[in-house]
């Protein structure tokens, strides 16, 4: 009974927004009030009205358009380029890098992020990629959603990704995604950032990243609960706006029942590593 | 100085001198011969003509050594001198040689035409196609100060433009000795285009005038920590920025007076005891200019083209596509500066009044770049009281529409005011804000003016001197809101881009309407009306007339329009990147 109701609700969400959308378009005869008197007859005898933008809507009289308010644009960042010494020696190189496709309101987003151990057993300890379809949902807020793909850890695993991307009140620039994986697992990934600006070129970024898991899965060192937090500073200089080499610190630490049940096989679940980077778009 | 010395050095510079700047210099500096320095005035030059042939074609710019590419008139940036008489039946026949592009195109900025000749691609005509020659003919009903710029993509910021002046058939109505054109423009070695992305992708991405960390410490210093924190949490609260004040900056401009750089100073000459009139167009793509003379009083006689009882200031704002023709009398046989800075104060342009070649005059400093205050867009209440700020409401009449009032100011014109703005889920994107309260600004003289100790002219100045054309009663009312999200760089008019707007603004023919703009924006837009005069209504005894109004943030304006003219005719803001980004939509005249 519950799903033929909910089924029902989603078969007529679509009609009820095409009724919402109809409301919302202004028909142009509104521009004059109905009791409008007609136009004073004040042009000369014989002279009728002047043909023009017959050819066409107002947006594409004489099959141009006046201005060009939907152009397509394409963007590629590096957010974090960098190179990492984490303790006992441990050396990481660490890509989270985004591009994007589209104009104002849709966007096709490709974003990848991984971790590359730089030791010659194991060379790569993390990389996805995702796919995004980025929708304008509000003054700053993105909608997204899409696939993404773990290539490591191992075995590959496939998720269905729903998040929201924009800028917080007081200028914090948030990534919130929750992600379902092809096991029916569900986890979830916050992003933080903010600038501090030192001088016009020199700024502090304080980061934060959340990793939250709504089961145990073993496998994959995820238990029910946070399970890992990231905590970065970095001190960027803007040679220009598309260049700015950084250096700066990071500490990771696994928590709740993950790092518990990490710590008890003898895992080393707090790491500090200090970083040299660069932020890099084109 | 006497007389006899002056014509001896007139003599000499025509001889010699303008033999070694046309033979020297032009080939090196492409600039028509109203534009380069030490020229005696426009009373040398040849006199109005009722036909002129431009072409529109890639031509090599060089400022301050480096060589760029622009797209120049006649090969020139600016373009050629167009004067022509009032009452002249005229022909301008402008050719595009720009071969790549899709189309080029001349409006006659300001200029009452019929529609097919006012030059806007896809509103009035189809543009030129590149190796065509359009024919523009109508007869002048006007004269004054005025310009002419490509309406095409974005061929106005690499050079399209230059100045019109039509000479009154009756005469001026005031002597004067000289008379010189002064054309203030930004010139970027970046392409337009590149300039149009950056911004798209990082709305700040010229701004290197932010407020630090150092800024936020010294304000806790001097107005203490809750004033300092609150003031930084209202504004991160809307995630704007108070020092937003213009998008492209010095940072990728180099700014021109008459097509040359602060360095290469472009030098009028004058005599002492004469009387000069400067006619000063703001030509720029994007920059907002804050113009003084140190050590002259300006006399303010037109603006926009149109003759206005004369005011004597000492500085005066002049927004994108505005001109004033200011009247100056220096006395003292000394070199004067002018001294044009943008609105953020992260450049100038500059030229020099000189009694003889190669004086220069002390160059003052740029002041201080300005903040914007809560208040300055009628957001005061975001700071603490709440309460207060909702109020003002129960003014009646607008059936349906609200509990804000916005005509708690007896100087804002109309019954009601402005209808306020309540955006929908369709324009929840485009509008960064709203301003439930717009003030009345008019006798404010702008961000970072009037507290020099010298007078700085306001819109409230402007009185016409031409006689009431029409009446003063409205018939009909209309709002137009300037919105815009500049996280996004969406801008537009009542929250839709111009291809999101279901049609055209319609204004019937010959009616006498009231239009009120209100600025829901962190910027200043000079909003600009092809075809028809807008009169501000700023409580002046004879209205001004005005093709393009400076909309002050959180401010409401009015005018009165009566559209002469059918058709379809361009309703923009004339920062280049504004309209190019949606702020531009279609009157259509029934």
């Amino acid at each position: 009974m519950k799903r033929f109701v909910l089924l029902l609700v989603f078969a007529f969400l679509p009609v009820l927004s095409l009724a919402a959308d109809e409301k919302s378009g202004e028909p142009v005869t509104d521009y004059f009030p109905a009791d409008y008197p007609e136009a004073p007859s004040v042009r000369p005898e014989g002279q009728g009205i002047v043909k023009y933008a017959e050819d066409g809507d107002s947006k594409g009289n004489f099959g141009r358009h006046p201005v060009h308010d939907n152009q397509l644009f394409a963007t590629f960042k590096t957010d974090r380029f960098e190179h990492q010494w984490k303790e006992h020696g441990v050396e990481v190189f660490l890509w989270d890098v985004q591009g994007w496709i589209g104009e104002d309101y849709n966007k096709l987003y490709l974003k990848s992020e991984g971790e590359v151990l730089l030791e010659d057993s194991h060379p790569v300890e993390e990389a996805d990629l995702e796919l995004l379809y980025s929708r304008a949902l509000s003054k700053f807020w993105d909608v997204q959603f899409g696939f993404r793909q773990d290539f490591r850890p191992r075995p590959q695993r496939t998720f269905a990704a729903l998040g929201i991307q924009g800028l917080a009140p007081y200028w914090f620039e948030v990534d919130a995604t929750a992600y379902l994986s092809e096991d029916g697992d569900l986890s979830a990934a916050v992003e933080a950032e903010y600038e501090i600006m030192l001088t016009q070129r020199l700024h502090v970024i304080p980061r934060l990243e959340m990793g939250l898991s709504l089961q145990d899965v073993p496998e994959y060192e995820q238990w029910q609960g946070i399970t890992d937090l990231t905590l970065g500073a970095r001190l960027r200089y803007q040679i220009s706006r598309k260049l700015a080499p950084y250096v700066g610190l990071t500490w990771h630490r696994k928590i709740g029942e993950t790092g518990h049940n990490l710590k008890k096989v003898g895992d080393d679940i707090d790491t500090l590593g200090a970083v040299v980077g660069v932020k890099l778009w084109f | 100085m006497s007389q006899g010395n002056y014509v001896s050095r007139r003599r000499f510079i025509q001889g010699v001198g303008s033999a070694f700047f046309l033979a020297g210099l032009q080939a090196a500096l492409p600039l028509p011969l109203w534009a380069r320095a030490n020229h005696w005035g426009l009373d040398g030059l040849p006199s109005a003509r009722d036909r002129y042939d431009l072409t529109i074609g890639y031509s090599p710019i060089v400022i301050d050594g480096r060589e760029g590419t622009a797209t120049g008139i006649n090969g020139t940036v600016p373009g050629p001198l167009v004067r022509l008489r009032e009452g002249d039946e005229v022909t301008l026949n402008v050719t595009n040689a720009l071969m790549d592009t899709e189309h080029s195109s001349i409006h006659w900025h300001g200029i009452l035409v019929p529609f097919p000749m006012d030059g806007v691609p896809g509103v009035n005509f189809a543009g030129i196609p590149p190796g065509e020659t359009y024919s523009y003919r109508y007869k002048l009903v006007q004269s004054g100060t005025y310009w002419y710029h490509s309406h095409s993509f974005l061929q106005e910021q690499s050079g399209t433009y230059g100045p019109l002046i039509i000479d009154p058939k009756d005469g001026e109505p005031w002597p004067y000795d000289r008379d010189y054109v002064v054309v203030l423009s930004d010139w970027s070695f970046e392409k337009p285009e590149t300039l149009f992305r950056n911004l798209n992708l990082l709305g700040h991405y010229y701004n290197y005038q932010q407020r630090t960390l150092g800024d936020f410490i010294r304000d806790i210093r001097q107005d203490g920590f809750k004033e300092t924190m609150d003031e930084r949490l209202a504004w991160g609260k809307m995630r704007m920025s108070p020092v937003d004040l213009a998008d492209v900056t010095g940072a990728a401009y180099t700014y021109l007076m008459n097509g040359n750089s602060p360095d290469m100073n472009w030098t009028a000459l004058f005599a002492p005891g004469e009387t000069v009139r400067l006619r000063f167009i703001n030509a720029s793509a994007m920059s907002n200019f804050d113009v003084r003379i140190p050590g002259l009083d300006m006399d303010v006689v037109m603006a926009d083209g149109k003759a206005v009882r004369p005011v004597t200031v000492q500085e005066f704002r002049i927004g994108v596509a505005e001109t004033y023709d200011v009247l100056v009398r220096p006395r003292e046989d000394r070199p004067f500066t002018l001294f044009a800075e943008s609105i953020d104060r992260s450049g100038y342009a500059r030229g020099t009044l000189s009694p003889e070649p190669g004086l220069t005059a002390p160059v003052p400093l740029l002041r201080k770049r300005p903040v914007r205050g809560l208040q300055d867009i009628g957001m005061g209440m975001m700071v603490g009281e709440m309460n207060e700020g909702e109020m003002g409401g129960g003014h009646g009449g607008h059936g349906g529409h609200g509990e804000m009032g916005t005509k708690d100011d007896p100087r804002i014109p109309g019954p009601n005011g402005p209808e306020p703005f309540m955006p929908d889920r369709k324009t929840s994107v485009n509008v960064a804000m709203t301003i439930p309260n717009p003030r009345y600004r008019l006798d404010e003289p702008g961000l970072g003016l009037g507290h020099d100790g010298w007078k700085v002219l306001t819109y409230k100045d402007l009185t016409s001197e031409e006689p009431p054309e029409y009446a003063d009663t409205p018939e009909r009312e209309m709002t137009i809101h300037i919105t815009a999200n500049m996280e996004r760089y969406m801008f537009s008019f009542d929250g839709m881009k111009y291809t999101e707007h279901p049609g055209p603004y319609l204004f019937r023919h010959n009616e006498r309407l009231r239009l009120f703009l209100v600025n829901h924006t962190m910027m200043d837009h000079p909003i600009h009306l092809h075809g028809m005069w807008m009169q501000l209504e700023n409580g002046a005894d004879r209205l001004p007339y005005k093709h393009t109004i400076l909309v002050k943030p959180g401010e409401v304006v009015s005018a009165l329009i009566t559209p002469i003219e059918k058709g379809d005719w361009a309703f923009h803001c004339h920062l280049l990147l504004h309209m190019e980004a949606g702020m531009f939509q279609v009157v259509r005249v029934v």
